[in-house]
């Protein structure tokens, strides 16, 4: 397994730091940042009712950033626990929480569940519910490129549960055969809601999967930020100069619940969430960062600030904002709207508002 | 004006958009160097090669799902699935995916994709050879379903699909593949989507199909002329989203309808047609209108002959409605 700082967050002896300016490092621990900060408030809203549904994100926020050696033009497809990718490929906090509300603002127009973020400004794909359908997605996105002639490399994040699902299987076999310029980011994260990890697979490793379509896979330690950057970027440069795809298994781990409705208690140990909380991404970065000279008790409080200040005005403005407009429910199902959908539209239109009986 | 048949007819028009657009890729099991089974995408692996005419591994759900990542990073993708009664594995990405990506992304994400399967029965193919799952997909919001029942239409429908920008699922009526020929004529055109064609006239029953069961309604029209019935026959072509007006106003014309479809007849498209004419011109009938459809039992081998409607079983429908 790679791995570049120990659990304290020292450098390991002989391991080779990847290429990082002091600028991005601090952006990077700025981002983490605020990943955390936005799920412990955006987990507060849903449990005072304020939020539909959420889902954190705790103790995985290092393997968000195998985004960080991707180009603007590279296309990345989520799973619902990589928020970081998001922010650091420029997703706003006014998007992601407008999104969440499901308001006027929202990017997909409330048409979706909390978390199902799309940002086509960003190459960032819609999030899918059903898992894995955005394998072949990403392999046919990484294909397309080089067929159109350019050198764009496609990343696709998925859980370890999803290695199960048929679609795992089909997208590595595609990227295999067809060297489609793919990197997959597989976040073993120890659990599928209450599936635990040994359930999902009898295989010892989730990236010994590799091996039976062709490519590499590669493990890293997912709480070490440092580690996921240099195997992403090795990942990237193979894509990129038509080396094909390779199978990254980021082990990390699930802290929290799957989402808000889910009660991890009921079947895991208490003690295994304290244990790997000593293995914190933010800690291990936050001490590497102190050991550069990078970091100061005052610009981690500043940076706090920073972010509570900005997830409280926006939370405030997108509390007010409205719902999509009626109409836009038959917007977007095709390019023009047919006369079945616009005669369905004139009847909704005429008829009294329903009130919702969800109060958020 | 060249003699075409359907599987000429849409290799054609394959060709003239992939020269037109180098955009368009073809993608599924055997369209490559092979040309398909049906040889529908005959000689473009030469003319294209295989970066636009590819052989992928086999697996439906592979070929839809990359076919639709293609087509999000700005690809026109045209997947083959070899035949309909394959489709299934795919049927997530088809129905979950490709044709909700506008939607779900607020409209971010167009997803132009055309997959062209052969479908229907006729052709001693048993179960897995023979289905029409057409219903499943025009229960489907997002997407286009289109099927042609002669050369002419299949060549312009199919341009017509892969010009415009919204998911089409276009069903080729392998039974008539080779069996309807007629001049096509050899240049870019099109026959415009969602409007039905009356392909013969008359005055006192509408019957309404789609792809090969247009034949046996043609056959059923020729034979009612001998007992002195005149039949108005639509070839509906696209069914998602279908072509309401000519529907009523044949029948306002006729009074009377019968629909015609070969796909079993508990929830097919059928109803669906019964249901819309019913809801809007039921002051102008004269009798019920009437289904004719296959059997509720899965597709059969020996007896596909009797599973399937024929022109007789059509002119039976026809005299029930007038003598109703």
């Amino acid at each position: 397994m790679r791995r570049v700082l120990s659990d304290d967050g020292t450098v390991l002896p002989g391991a080779k730091v990847p290429d990082i300016s002091d600028d991005d490092l601090v952006a990077l621990f700025d981002s983490m940042l605020l990943v955390r900060v936005m799920d412990e408030r955006m987990m507060r809203l849903q449990r005072q009712g304020r939020l539909g549904f959420y889902m954190t994100s705790i103790g995985e926020e290092a393997t968000h950033y195998a985004v960080y050696p991707l180009r603007p033009t590279d296309w990345v497809f989520p799973s619902y626990r990589e928020q970081g990718a998001f922010f650091w490929r420029g997703y706003s906090i006014q998007n992601y929480i407008d999104q969440l509300y499901g308001n006027a603002n929202d990017p997909v127009k409330g048409r979706q569940m909390p978390v199902h973020h799309s940002a086509r400004w960003l190459n960032i794909v819609s999030i899918s519910s059903p898992v894995g359908t955005q394998i072949p997605q990403a392999v046919g996105a990484g294909w397309a490129a080089r067929i159109a002639g350019k050198d764009d490399v496609s990343m696709v994040f998925f859980g370890e549960g999803t290695s199960s699902t048929g679609e795992f299987h089909v997208g590595m076999n595609f990227a295999g055969v067809s060297k489609a310029p793919v990197v997959f980011v597989c976040r073993n994260n120890g659990w599928a809601i209450s599936t635990s990890r040994e359930k999902q697979t009898a295989a010892k490793t989730f990236a010994s999967k590799a091996v039976g379509y062709g490519m590499p896979g590669i493990r890293v330690d997912g709480n070490d930020i440092l580690a996921v950057i240099q195997v992403a970027q090795e990942a990237v440069d193979r894509a990129r100069a038509g080396d094909g795809p390779t199978l990254i298994e980021a082990c990390t781990y699930r802290r929290g619940a799957h989402s808000s409705s889910d009660d991890p208690s009921v079947y895991r140990d208490a003690r295994e969430p304290e244990e790997w909380a000593r293995r914190d991404p933010v800690n291990r970065f936050r001490n590497y960062l102190k050991e550069r000279g990078l970091w100061t008790e005052q610009a981690e409080r500043d940076i706090l600030d920073k972010h509570n200040e900005a997830i409280a005005k926006v939370q405030r403005e997108s509390d007010r904002t409205g719902p999509p407009p009626l109409e836009s429910l038959f917007e977007d199902v095709y390019e023009t709207i047919p006369w079945h959908l616009r005669e369905q539209r004139d009847w909704l239109l005429s008829q009294p508002r329903v009130k919702s009986p969800h109060q958020h | 004006m060249p003699t075409m048949n359907i599987i000429q007819a849409v290799n054609d028009a394959l060709r003239i958009q992939m020269r037109a657009d180098d955009r368009v890729v073809i993608l599924g099991e055997d369209v490559g160097k092979f040309g398909g089974v049906f040889r529908a995408t005959s000689g473009l692996y030469d003319e294209f090669g295989p970066d636009r005419c590819i052989d992928t591994p086999l697996s439906e759900a592979g070929i839809i799902g990359t076919a639709i990542g293609m087509a999000l990073y700005g690809l026109r993708p045209v997947p083959e699935i070899q035949f309909a009664d394959f489709i299934f594995p795919a049927f997530d990405q088809i129905v979950n995916e490709l044709a909700k990506f506008r939607y779900r992304s607020g409209g971010q994400y167009p997803c132009p994709v055309v997959i062209r399967t052969p479908y229907g029965g006729g052709i001693r193919g048993g179960h897995y050879h023979s289905q029409s799952p057409e219903a499943h997909f025009i229960h489907t919001p997002g997407l286009k379903v289109v099927i042609p029942s002669n050369p002419v239409d299949a060549k312009g429908l199919l341009l017509s699909c892969m010009r415009q920008n919204d998911p089409v699922l276009f069903m080729e009526p392998k039974r008539v593949y080779r069996a309807a020929r007629g001049d096509v004529p050899a240049d870019d055109y099109t026959v415009p989507l969602e409007k039905a064609a009356v392909v013969r006239e008359g005055t006192q029953c509408t019957v309404v199909a789609y792809g090969a069961m247009v034949h046996e309604c043609t056959a059923a029209a020729d034979k009612a002329a001998e007992q002195g019935i005149s039949i108005e026959v639509i070839d509906l072509r696209t069914l998602l989203p279908f072509d309401i007006d000519t529907l009523l106003a044949s029948v306002k014309k006729t009074g009377r309808a019968v629909i015609v479809h070969e796909a079993p007849k508990t929830c097919g498209f059928g109803a669906e047609l019964v249901a819309s004419i019913q809801e809007r011109a039921m002051e102008h009938l004269e009798a019920p209108i009437l289904r004719v459809a296959g059997l509720d039992t899965p597709f059969p081998y020996t007896l596909e002959h009797e599973y399937l409607p024929n022109a007789d079983r059509v002119v039976d429908a026809v005299r029930k409605t007038l003598e109703w």
